[in-house]
């Protein structure tokens, strides 16, 4: 335990801008999640691993001499495909089976993803650089990283957009139907193999995104996507299913869990404290739902 | 059963026995080789580094061979290695070990990448007394358990950073300093923290931050606000590529100013490449750097060493290349002193080996460590965006001037 942060009131604002920041990249990641789960009942293990390759994209724009920024628009037209050949090739062969069954499938996509990247990008850490510059508060003893602001200003933007698609078009009218009643909606006309398959792409699109982010942001590996199928399925549960706004404050939440949990448990908890968090809220839906099954009955 | 399926059931029996007892024979010596096993990381997290070491070990094979190999009972012998690809996977690699051993018949090995797939061979090469001369596993429990055929070229990891903290201490005359410490949760990167420790406790530092990162983090975010706040007079690092990485990427971004920032790492993650002039001032720990004035006869000096691996390979060799060649060359003395293939007579010749190579000197401890080549630290420095890693500690060493303390990001351009 340690309580420098109460003693600091600028590295609480620090901790506070840092997870906010961050759970909002969070976020854009859990919502693909929250929305391809809800639409098709598949719980994608491969979701970490999805946005590592949209920040290999990213990363290799860089290589190629354009600026990584551009990524947040080249790397999700190319994940939307990917994600569209995916459902075509294996997704579709699991989405009306038993959750089990697609966590299987999704957690063997996730290794060959990962053995691929490590084939095609190698196995070194890599970063690209988006020189960006600091921006510096209260007389410099708040410093926040431009490439983070421009990362979460991204991630809102596209969040907003994807809200007003969904309310506003065809499409998102479909997946909006699906989603509620699959047989109703094919009954009544929509092609729900093919809105399966756009969400699958819609979700690698944002996952695309947020690896362009990332790569500018953080680091990139052929193997660190786990924790974040992880952050993003937390958020989920917390938020529950095709409710944005709820999505976007668990993630964020979850930014300011981590930051605190650093300062005050330790370094050495923060990814520990995630999974407990995780347990804490299963047992207690679980407490929570357990009540409402028995008026149902 | 007709007596067709019979007849090829015996044939192919037969042709599997002959198989099997032909592999058996393929031991320890063959014809004029000397064959040697290894399991590496060509493929999986580690297959960079794997490809570094494999790259290392047949630069040095090649060379003895063409030399004219090693001289046992008066006739010359090459060197030949099997390798085998253990997916940088320990419990792939142990199972390497004992096929090596057992099918293929090997009687030395060759380490594997990392400290933790060569501390998951040991076991097995002990058990069935194989002396083993490795490169690349410096953590300090290797070296703890009592093994007798385990040969480290390389210094114990625990010896990393003692030298930057030693500097630091020199360059705040001789009084203790103040340390802000951040750790990868690994045996590697912990075993450099305690080297800290001990350093620390002889020098009277005194330790303000001592964080341990996961293994699966890429933000450090929270740590350097902490080391911004508390303003230590040395920040050390080491999380491998990832932790060098991060650790500079957000030291930059957050203005972070330290006296004195001391990593591992920084040439397998192309720091100076990677980040450029924001990693300049930099200090890092290396077993080995191209200048440094050791020499052999096979490889000639560092600088030989580097430009002729640079025209075999195509780039620079790291560290880990050039104490892998130099793995070979113990090997190469140890047979020619012990004049035998027996394993016991070989072991016996490693333990007593003590020579100067290109990579520096080797002499091994008691638990099969290098005592005699001490850890060199450098410091990257820029002219523009061109950034040179230079030698400048331990003094008798140094190439380049020691620049301390690092500017202020204020004050850098």
């Amino acid at each position: 335990m340690d309580f420098l942060i109460f003693k600091a009131p600028m590295l609480m604002v620090q901790a506070s801008l840092d997870g906010i920041l961050l759970g909002i990249l969070f976020a854009l990641i859990a919502y693909g999640m929250a929305l391809q789960w809800g639409v098709m009942n598949i719980i994608n293990i491969a979701q970490g691993d999805l946005v590592i390759l949209g920040g290999y994209i990213a990363y290799t724009m860089y290589l190629a001499g354009i600026h990584p920024a551009w990524g947040v628009i080249v790397s999700p037209i190319i994940m939307f495909f990917v994600g569209w050949a995916l459902y075509k090739l294996v997704i579709n062969k699991v989405v009306d089976r038993d959750l089990f069954i697609s966590i299987l499938a999704t957690f063997g996509i996730a290794i060959v993803f990962q053995q691929l990247m490590n084939f095609i990008f190698g196995a070194d850490v890599v970063v690209a650089q988006s020189e960006y510059g600091t921006t510096m508060l209260f007389d410099n003893s708040v410093t926040l990283p431009n490439s983070k602001i421009f990362s979460a200003v991204i991630s809102v933007l596209y969040a907003i957009a994807l809200v007003i698609y969904m309310k506003k078009s065809r499409l998102g009218r479909a997946i909006r139907a699906t989603a509620q009643n699959a047989r109703a909606a094919k009954i009544l006309g929509v092609d729900t193999e093919k809105v399966y398959a756009a969400t699958f792409g819609i979700n690698a699109a944002l996952c695309g995104i947020a690896g362009a982010l990332i790569s500018i942001t953080l680091t990139l590996h052929p193997y660190v996507g786990l924790p974040y199928t992880v952050r993003s399925f937390m958020i989920v549960i917390v938020a529950g299913l095709g409710n944005l706004p709820a999505v976007a404050v668990s993630g964020m939440g979850l930014g300011l869990f981590e930051e605190f949990a650093d300062y005050i448990l330790g370094t050495e908890f923060r990814i520990g404290a995630v999974f407990m968090l995780l347990v804490f809220i299963l047992v207690y839906r679980r407490f929570k739902l357990s009540k409402k099954r028995e008026y149902l009955k | 059963m007709n007596k067709l399926t019979k007849l090829f059931i015996t044939f192919v029996s037969a042709i599997t026995l002959t198989l099997a007892s032909i592999s058996s024979s393929f031991a320890k010596v063959e014809g004029d080789y000397i064959v040697l096993g290894s399991a590496i990381s060509l493929t999986g997290k580690y297959s960079s580094n794997g490809v570094h070491t494999q790259n290392g070990y047949n630069m040095a094979v090649d060379r003895i061979n063409k030399m004219g190999g090693v001289e046992v009972q008066g006739k010359k012998y090459k060197f030949e290695i099997i390798y085998y690809d253990d997916e940088s996977n320990p419990k792939r690699a142990a199972q390497l070990a004992e096929r090596l051993i057992k099918q293929d018949g090997v009687h030395y090995m060759l380490g594997p990448y990392s400290s933790g797939l060569t501390k998951a061979i040991a076991p097995v090469t002990e058990k069935y007394k194989i002396p083993m001369v490795e490169a690349n596993g410096a953590s300090r429990s290797l070296f703890t358990k009592g093994y007798k055929y385990l040969f480290a070229v390389l210094s114990p990891a625990n010896q990393y950073l003692e030298v930057a903290i030693d500097l630091a201490v020199e360059k705040n005359g001789g009084k203790g300093v103040r340390i802000a410490q951040a750790f990868e949760q690994d045996a590697f990167s912990q075993d450099v923290r305690l080297g800290i420790l001990d350093a620390a406790k002889r020098t009277g530092s005194e330790i303000i931050i001592d964080d341990k990162l996961p293994k699966e983090l890429n933000d450090m975010a929270a740590t350097l606000a902490k080391v911004k706040a508390t303003k230590p007079d040395v920040l050390v690092v080491s999380g491998h590529t990832k932790g060098a990485l991060t650790a500079i990427r957000q030291i930059s971004e957050m203005k972070v100013d330290v006296p004195m920032l001391a990593m591992t790492h920084c040439d397998a993650a192309k720091l100076s490449k990677q980040h450029g002039k924001k990693s300049e001032y930099a200090l890092c720990a290396s077993q080995w750097h191209k200048n440094l004035s050791y020499k052999d006869k096979f490889f000639g000096t560092g600088k030989k060493y580097d430009a002729d691996f640079k025209k075999e390979f195509g780039y620079a060799p790291p560290y880990q290349s050039a104490e892998s060649s130099a793995a070979l060359l113990v090997f190469k003395d140890a047979f020619e002193r012990a004049n035998s293939f027996d394993r016991d007579a070989v072991r016996d010749a490693l333990k007593t080996t003590e020579m100067q190579t290109f990579y520096g000197n080797i002499k091994f401890g008691p638990g099969g460590q290098n005592t005699a080549k001490p850890m060199i630290l450098f410091q990257v420095r820029c002219k523009g965006d061109d950034c040179e890693n230079k030698v400048v500690a331990p003094t008798k060493w140094a190439s380049d001037k020691f620049y301390h303390p690092i500017p202020k990001w204020s004050e850098r351009s």
